[in-house]
């Protein structure tokens, strides 16, 4: 773009020549012209072109690597050294026409996408190798609903299941559950709403015991619950396992849902001359409740898959048994971890299979958690809206009355 | 006219305010304080239990507890030596996967996806979250393993000069026969314990990078950084705090990790520092091992292990959270 610069030309026929603003004139020829339109996002043929190239190139060189000079063992060596070389060739390749900054950049990029590309691999072949494993088993129907006890580990999918560790580990999450939620929103509702010294020692208490490892839980109840008190191994015994483990959990997950309620929500209550307990229960209860849900859901999910714990204190029977009181009640994990150990390849199989069973239970708790979690305060009001909408227009259709004949 | 006499006596002081609560909300305190003594109680009992527990065994170990690497509970001769070094050994090698993976997919996240697959991959990692340990067990030790040991068996060929990559009777002509030799590795237990603390180490980091202020960014990138000078000058500073945390938290949780490690490891009792040769061990794998054979005094150790252990994880939290909540981006979290 050139610029004329040119003298002020004068307007009209001014009486007094005072000095006036310069108005630079675009070149007419250059602002006619078409200007070429510069490119922003997008991706050049030059930048795709030395992406592919470099995957090429190195895995030609990794090929000579390992066939001629170092001998690589496996598909994961081989994927390692391509990677490596990849690296190397794509930044002597940018380097040749753009500036270091440009390379150091690129470089970043493929390492910050391909660190999440391996996660999703890894989350994708830890879904997938377990249900190819266990699909075999899982098309059976008898996995859902018998139980082992007439199953030797040489019988063939078609007989046995975990129809009884199904029912022990609804039973066993139920009890945890049970205890769980309503001592977990209480003392999280005390860490919140009764604020002093003694609520912020019970929080560190609290966090403290976050820490501490599952298994220990299970070692506590082993020999307080069991040994000491005299109780057998039951279903019981890890509810209370699990419990010990879950509570600290859920009261700090509570904790961190509560303190998100806006206080100027609670202040127009109290302002409004709620007390505290109404302020509670018609304010922060519900404003809190989707978050509620989904931290209960995920404890919840939690609880289902830890293995440790019931390991220690269920003990291990291949039998139904609902009596959470007495005998021993196997659970999905500790069935997959005992079903792993045999070396017969059915039994792994059926390893497998209820492996899937326990994926498909914390899945649907999942898919639960968020959908109820994804409902927030807006969007439910507004559903409670239509809904009374429609009950009104069914209520207001047998009677004939409008609502402007009643202001008569 | 009395009225306005008395208003007129009245001098000007503040008024006392004087807190008034009815009987629900006296009522309401009284059990949320419950509620939280409660809980309290349960936790000390845990606590004080475990402690009157392992004192027998802590007492007639004394200080050789720490030393000793042998676990003998019945012939008086055992200690946490080698199990301590080879549970931080299991997590540190946790962590040095788990920590580079989380940052790249937690930047990801936050400044390379659409955001469409932004969503997508934010439920794909809570999920993994969730995924049983004993599911990442099954996957370590029968798909992983195998995948994994022609790679140690590579390592430990051009690299056994550094001594934790070492193996010890490997036949260096025919190293392939020797394959068991890297299976039940401390490099597997790691790798797989890894896979299950990522997804709560990215979680961290993507809510830490995402209040990186745009204000700051946009700064940087007007003045001409590229994506990646975006990265090392605002990104990354502003979220050290809740990295460092994040780490610590991972490691916490690697720490205590039993089943999946219990299902890949083949114990040993000596300090193993060569992460590539078969053979390893950790407090909690230690107690998922021992607690079906242990008399009353055994299981008095395996308490006094389990204390050790908690002890070091409950250092590290408390660690983690004082570093997040000093950190510029940690006040919320």
């Amino acid at each position: 773009m050139s610029v004329i610069p040119q003298q002020p030309v004068p307007r009209q026929s001014a009486p007094q020549q005072l000095p006036t603003t310069y108005l630079p004139q675009i070149d007419q020829e250059v602002a006619a012209g078409p200007q070429p339109r510069r490119q922003t996002s997008g991706v050049r043929i030059g930048d795709a072109l030395s992406l592919v190239g470099a995957v090429l190139a190195a895995l030609a060189l990794a090929a000579v690597l390992s066939s001629q000079i170092a001998p690589i063992r496996g598909f994961l060596a081989f994927f390692l050294v391509t990677y490596v070389l990849f690296l190397a060739i794509y930044a002597v390749l940018v380097r040749l026409d753009e500036s270091a900054s440009v390379v150091v950049d690129r470089i970043v990029a493929v390492l910050v996408q391909s660190g999440a590309f391996v996660l999703v691999l890894a989350l994708t072949s830890v879904l997938s190798y377990t249900v190819i494993r266990g699909h075999r088993a899982v098309a059976h129907s008898n996995l859902f609903t018998h139980d082992m006890t007439t199953t030797g580990p040489l019988d063939p999918l078609t007989s046995g299941g975990v129809g009884h560790a199904i029912v022990g580990t609804l039973i066993q999450i139920s009890i945890a559950l049970a205890i769980t939620i309503p001592l977990g929103i209480t003392a999280a509702l005390f860490l919140t709403e009764v604020p002093g010294r003694f609520s912020r020692f019970v929080r560190t208490i609290v966090e403290a015991m976050t820490a501490l490892p599952s298994i220990v839980a299970g070692l506590f109840i082993l020999s307080s619950f069991i040994l000491v008190l005299g109780f057998d191994k039951s279903g019981l015994a890890a509810g209370l396992a699990i419990t010990v483990m879950m509570l600290p959990i859920m009261i700090r997950a509570a904790d961190v849902v509560f303190r998100l309620v806006p206080s100027t929500l609670k202040e127009a209550s109290l302002g409004l001359g709620a007390g505290q307990f109404r302020t509670v229960l018609n304010v922060v209860l519900p404003s809190a409740r989707s978050g509620l849900t989904t931290a209960i859901i995920l404890a919840t999910a939690r609880g289902i898959g830890e293995t440790s714990p019931v390991l220690l204190t269920a003990g291990f029977t291949a039998s139904m048994n609902t009596d959470p009181f007495k005998g021993p009640m196997v659970s999905l994990p500790l069935a997959v971890f005992e079903f792993v150990k045999s070396p017969e390849p059915t039994m792994v199989a059926r390893g497998f299979g209820t492996a899937v069973v326990l994926m498909l239970l914390v899945l649907i708790l999942f898919v639960a958690a968020r959908v109820l979690g994804a409902q927030d305060v807006a969007k439910r009001a507004r559903r409670k809206q239509r809904r009374t909408a429609v009950r009104d227009r069914v209520t207001a259709t047998p009677s004939p009355t409008s609502p402007r004949s009643s202001d008569a | 006219m009395t009225d306005d006499e008395a208003i007129e006596e009245v001098t000007d002081q503040p008024r006392k305010i004087k807190l008034v609560r009815d009987v629900p909300d006296r009522l309401f305190r009284a059990v949320a304080t419950a509620g939280g003594v409660t809980v309290l109680l349960i936790m000390l009992l845990v606590g004080t239990f475990l402690a009157l527990k392992a004192a027998p065994a802590l007492h007639e170990a004394g200080f050789s507890f720490f030393t000793t690497q042998a676990w003998n509970p019945d012939g008086k001769n055992f200690g946490v030596a080698a199990v301590l070094v080879g549970t931080i050994l299991i997590a540190l090698v946790a962590v040095a996967v788990a920590v580079p993976l989380s940052v790249a997919t937690a930047l990801y996240i936050t400044e390379y996806a659409p955001r469409r697959m932004k969503k997508i991959l934010v439920g794909i990692i809570d999920l993994m979250a969730a995924i049983p340990s004993v599911v990442y067990g099954l996957w370590g030790f029968f798909f992983l393993q195998s995948r994994l040991a022609p790679v140690s068996v590579w390592i430990a060929q051009h690299f056994g000069w550094i001594p934790i990559f070492k193996v010890k009777g490997v036949d260096s002509s025919h190293p392939v026969s020797s394959l068991t030799l890297f299976t039940s590795s401390t490099l597997i237990a790691g790798l797989v314990v890894g896979m299950m603390i990522t997804p709560v180490i990215t979680s961290i980091m993507r809510e830490v990078f995402s209040q990186v202020p745009m204000g700051e960014r946009e700064g940087a990138l007007g003045l001409g950084a590229t994506k990646a000078g975006v990265i090392r000058t605002v990104v990354l500073p502003f979220g050290k705090g809740g990295m460092i945390g994040g780490t610590m938290l991972g490691l916490g949780r690697a720490l205590g990790e039993t089943i999946a490690v219990y299902m890949i490891i083949s114990p040993v009792f000596t300090i193993q520092p060569h992460i590539l040769q078969s053979g390893a061990i950790s407090v909690s794998s230690l107690i998922a091992l021992q607690f079906a054979e242990a008399n009353s005094f055994g299981l008095s150790a395996l308490m006094a292990a389990g204390l050790t252990l908690f002890l070091m994880t409950l250092v590290i939290n408390f660690a983690a959270s004082s570093v997040v909540a000093r950190s510029r981006s940690g006040a919320s979290s």
